[in-house]
């Protein structure tokens, strides 16, 4: 028979005044104590200040221009980053058929005035990054990377365009922060997508 | 010396005759430091001095004693004799501690006093000190995960957060040398900041009836105590060395303890963990490195009836998280859960890079407690706790190398407590506690915080008490309320604030505008009473644990103003500013039987929880950077139980079978759906071998199966890649699997032991449903560890 029992016998000692004067010691220093802690409770009021994101990249920039003819610009803006608000993506002019444009990409975080252009920390660290471009089945475009990194693989912020004949379809521009380099596309560069955003455009 | 003090008794000793002299004393001898039984002991009466000898489980029976006071001699093999009073009226029931196994040290102090156990109607589970020196190498979390029905949430194999029950974060409490750790414990990859090395012991309570240290423990109590420090003239320590062979690291740890023996005493104690990147059994792991190191000292001075103590300990901890969970969007998990192995694998290097985690706690404490007659013992305490956490994400440019998160967490709390004995059958506990912590949210991160800066202020009382009605019955009851107070300074992104329609309701609480942010300045409060009622009740080989608690937990900063992309999860995460306390009804029943050859502990439990916070996936949000799920916090009605078994059977004088098994359910009951990250059964079997007489060899083959969970809600979502629509699945668990581990222990002398530790011993690749980097890659493989222990 086995019971764990939890009272034992204490040995007080008779109460002295030793023990009295102890006692009151003891409420003495828990009044302080609790005391100083509601006093640096009461210490600071300051309002923190505010943080805009560094890094943020809230717009994308493409250019496309031709040797000839109408440019096409491809914007989406993102002034929220994460939040709720939707990227708004505009698409000005329509490609040509047969027709070889010159293309820039640019990067900026508008959260900032004036805005700051990521692009120059994309190129700084170009070993880094790559931009990829996507074009959709049925959409006859084929891109060309017109710039490299210090290892002489693609980089992707100048490109030329090609396009063939009309078709509609879209064009995702996506950017990754240290992909595998050299790699054999999107699929298979790994990384973290900095940008991935799709526009919707046609040859005409 | 013993014979003088025999006589001594003999002659002081007061007694009267004319009584019923027909009363029997049952006592059992406990270890002070895990509650072991004591055997081989032997009890003199000084009155007497006739002699009896403890049993095989402890106990010893004493009949014919007077309604009287009694000296008992207590004496061990290896442990000092110690007198005992005790006060006979009927048949009485004792509990005698006697402080044993200080290592070497065959000097042991005794002390009567009171048995440490935090609650008497919950079965308390224990690790002792031997197993913990195996767990050396690893973390907390691991040597927690011995016990059944403590599982574990895990970012990779490094970061161990303790699960009771299948609950976590701010629903289990740690308790660090008496202090409550307060080490933002709300997220889910961070692990708690202690040393395991610096554990003496280790107690876990699966459920919220230890109100002295909080009402809010809706899953339980995690108790970490250093090893206690023998009144008398002694100097010794012990050093741990320890070599692995996955990570190709080791740890180093020493301690040196100094007492006197006017209970003056001093210790030291410090160690160091370094390991590379660990490997699964078919790559390597890149970037899951640690670097750890850990130093505490303690003073103090100690008497019967009063003493004071003063303790510092410092954590610093630095771990690599995987390079492949480190990834943006729905497009990049498409990838990674498709690709059977990490998108990222190098070769095996010590250096850890972001994504990387580096926390630094500070923890210092300062009690005293002083017995003061017709009162009893009156405690204080003051700690003081800083945690800085600092989370390293890849970043660009002239921001690579500067922390994301920066957070720094000041915890002060003073507790004063007086723990009386009004009869002898009736003790009690109440006291009060307050606290301050300030969160500091570094705004050179260059990155919206995560957690938003805020004071809290937090006061609490409670009392609790136990009554002995018999030998049989024991009963408890508690009662705690916890005031909280918090004062935030938030700044929410206008779009958000304004979709969750904040704009219309608390528009008085906005301080100031800057561009598209909002700074605003909630002050909560919240009012949280908890209670807890149980009884004891014992029966031959049988004792039946009954408790039903009543517990509830304000919500943390984390579930109320989490607010933007969760890099380490890749989802966005949304808290919500209006969110009330969990309320918890737990019932926990606990039938142990501890027999000659057969033991066994069953304890089957219901958790009701009102208000219970949960994330889950609600929509898609598309941004610049692609799409990203949305994961919002909620609150619903949850119902959980499960069952939690230990068996062991003595197949022969050497031969030891060892069974655990444990199983929770859980269920959101709004929704009727599972509750997600509940861990799946498991059930370990292990065969012990151990030879006292031959260099106290130990071997132990241990067989763990993890079967897979089969419940859980559906959070797969789809998007459109390239037009193509695609289904992630990031729901479904992956397989069961088993490991085998292996231990062998032996000691060359009395004060060297050799360990040698074989963790999945087949060298198994699986993936555990309850690891956050599960999509990414496998777990460990095999690990093989070298582990020495020298006792000086």
């Amino acid at each position: 028979m086995k019971t764990l029992q939890l009272n034992s016998i204490t040995n007080f000692k008779f109460q002295t005044m030793k023990t009295m004067k102890t006692m009151k010691t003891m409420k003495n220093i828990s009044f302080y104590a609790l005391l100083s802690i509601a006093m640096l409770g009461c210490s600071d009021d300051d309002t923190p200040e505010v943080v805009n994101e560094e890094e943020l990249i809230t717009t994308v920039i493409l250019t496309l221009t031709p040797e000839s003819g109408d440019q096409v610009v491809l914007t989406t803006v993102d002034l929220d980053g994460d939040g709720p608000d939707e990227p708004v993506t505009t698409v000005v002019g329509s490609f040509s058929e047969n027709t070889q444009y010159q293309g820039a990409v640019r990067f900026l975080n508008e959260t900032e005035t004036p805005a700051e252009e990521i692009t120059d920390e994309v190129v700084e660290e170009a070993d880094e990054h790559q931009v990829f471009y996507t074009i959709s089945e049925g959409l006859n475009i084929q891109t060309q990377y017109e710039d490299q990194d210090s290892q002489g693989n693609p980089l992707g912020v100048q490109i030329t365009l090609s396009t063939g004949l009309a078709s509609e379809g879209s064009l995702t521009v996506t950017l990754r922060h240290e992909p595998v380099k050299p790699n054999d596309g999107l699929d298979s560069a790994g990384g973290e997508t900095d940008i991935a955003t799709s526009f919707d455009v046609s040859i005409q | 010396m013993r014979l003088l003090a025999l006589l001594l008794l003999l002659f002081s000793s007061v007694h009267s005759f004319a009584q019923d002299c027909n009363n029997t004393l049952n006592g059992t001898l406990l270890d002070i430091h895990d509650g072991s039984v004591l055997t081989g002991a032997t009890i003199v009466v000084a009155q007497t001095g006739v002699g009896f000898q403890t049993d095989l489980d402890g106990n010893f029976t004493i009949n014919f004693l007077c309604n009287s006071t009694y000296q008992l001699q207590v004496s061990h093999p290896s442990c000092s004799t110690k007198i005992f009073t005790v006060v006979i009226q009927d048949d009485t029931q004792k509990t005698f501690k006697l402080e044993h196994h200080l290592e070497s040290l065959n000097e042991i102090i005794v002390n009567g006093k009171k048995t440490n156990r935090a609650t008497k109607s919950i079965y308390e589970n224990l690790v002792d000190q031997q197993t913990i020196t195996t767990f050396s190498s690893g973390s907390l979390g691991d040597a927690l995960n011995s016990i059944s029905g403590v599982s574990s949430l895990n970012t990779g194999n490094t970061v161990v957060k303790p699960m009771i029950n299948g609950l976590h974060s701010s629903r289990v409490l740690i308790i660090n040398n008496g202090v409550q750790m307060q080490d933002q414990e709300w997220g889910a990859e961070h692990a708690p900041s202690i040393d395991i090395n610096a554990v003496g012991s280790l107690k876990v309570i699966k459920g919220a009836g230890a109100l002295q240290y909080g009402g809010n423990a809706i899953g339980g109590v995690i108790i970490a105590s250093a090893p206690k420090v023998p009144l008398l003239d002694s100097l010794y320590g012990k050093t741990i060395l320890s070599g692995s062979s996955n990570g190709l690291g080791g740890v180093v740890s020493s301690s040196l303890t100094k007492s006197y023996q006017n209970g003056l005493h001093a210790s030291i104690q410090g160690s160091l963990k370094r390991y590379g990147d660990f490997n699964a059994p078919n790559y390597n792991l890149s970037n899951t490195g640690v670097f750890e190191r850990n130093i505490s000292a303690k003073i103090g001075f100690n008497r019967i009836d009063y003493g004071v103590e003063a303790y510092y300990s410092l954590f610093k901890n630095e771990i690599g998280i995987l390079r492949a969970s480190h990834i943006g969007g729905a497009e990049d998990q498409v990838q990674a859960i498709l690709s059977p192995t990490p998108s990222i694998i190098e070769d095996f290097t010590y250096n850890i890079d972001a994504p990387r985690q580096e926390v630094t706690h500070h923890l210092a404490r300062i009690k005293g407690f002083k017995d003061i007659e017709n009162i009893g013992r009156i405690s204080l305490q003051y700690d003081y706790q800083q945690n800085n956490r600092l989370e390293f994400d890849i970043r660009r440019g002239s921001n690579s190398g500067r922390a994301s998160v920066d957070l720094v967490l000041d915890t002060q709390t003073l507790t004063i407590d007086v723990a009386t004995d009004i009869s002898e059958k009736l003790t009690a506990k109440f006291g009060v506690v307050g606290s301050l912590q300030t969160n500091y949210a570094n705004p050179e991160t260059g990155v919206r915080r995560l957690i938003p800066d805020y004071d809290k202020y937090s006061f609490a009382g409670f009392a609790s008490g136990d009554y002995t009605i018999n030998q049989k019955w024991v009963l408890e009851a508690g009662f705690r309320f916890d005031y909280t107070h918090m004062n935030v300074f938030k700044f929410y992104r206008r779009s958000f604030w304004e979709d969750r329609g904040y704009d219309n309701q608390f528009s008085n609480l906005v301080v100031e505008e800057y561009g598209n942010q909002l700074l605003v300045n909630p002050k909560l409060d919240f009012y949280n009473p908890s209670f807890t009622i149980g009884a004891k009740f014992s029966f031959g080989l049988y004792k039946l644990f009954t408790n039903y608690s009543l517990s509830s937990r304000a919500p943390n900063a984390s579930e109320q103003f989490s607010e933007g992309l969760h890099h380490s999860a890749s989802r966005i995460e949304l808290g919500d500013l209006q969110f009330g306390s969990e309320i918890a009804h737990k019932v926990s029943v606990t039938l142990q039987q501890k027999g000659e050859r057969f033991d066994f502990t069953i304890m089957p439990y219901s958790n009701s929880i009102d208000n219970f916070i949960l994330i889950e996936p609600t929509g898609i949000r598309q941004t610049i950077r692609g799409n990203f799920q949305v994961w919002e916090y909620r609150q619903t009605q949850a119902q959980m139980y499960g069952l939690d078994l230990d068996a062991s059977l003595s197949l022969s004088d050497n031969m030891r079978f060892v069974h655990q098994f444990s199983l929770v359910k859980g269920y959101d009951k709004t929704s009727n759906e599972p509750l997600i990250s509940m861990p799946a059964a498991s059930t370990l079997n292990s065969l012990v071998y151990t030879n006292p007489n031959f260099k106290n060899l130990s071997i132990s083959v241990q067989s763990n199966y993890v079967f897979r969970q089969n419940e859980f809600p559906n959070t797969n979502f789809e998007v459109t890649i390239l037009d193509t629509k695609q289904t992630i699945d990031i729901s479904t668990p992956p397989a069961g699997y088993h490991l085998l581990h292996l231990n062998i222990t032996a000691a060359i002398n009395p004060d060297m032991q050799v360990g040698l530790y074989a963790n999945n011993l087949l060298n198994t690749s699986y993936r555990n449903y309850l690891n956050r980097l599960r999509y990414y890659a496998d777990d460990v493989g095999r690990n093989i560890t070298l582990q020495l222990k020298y006792n000086y």
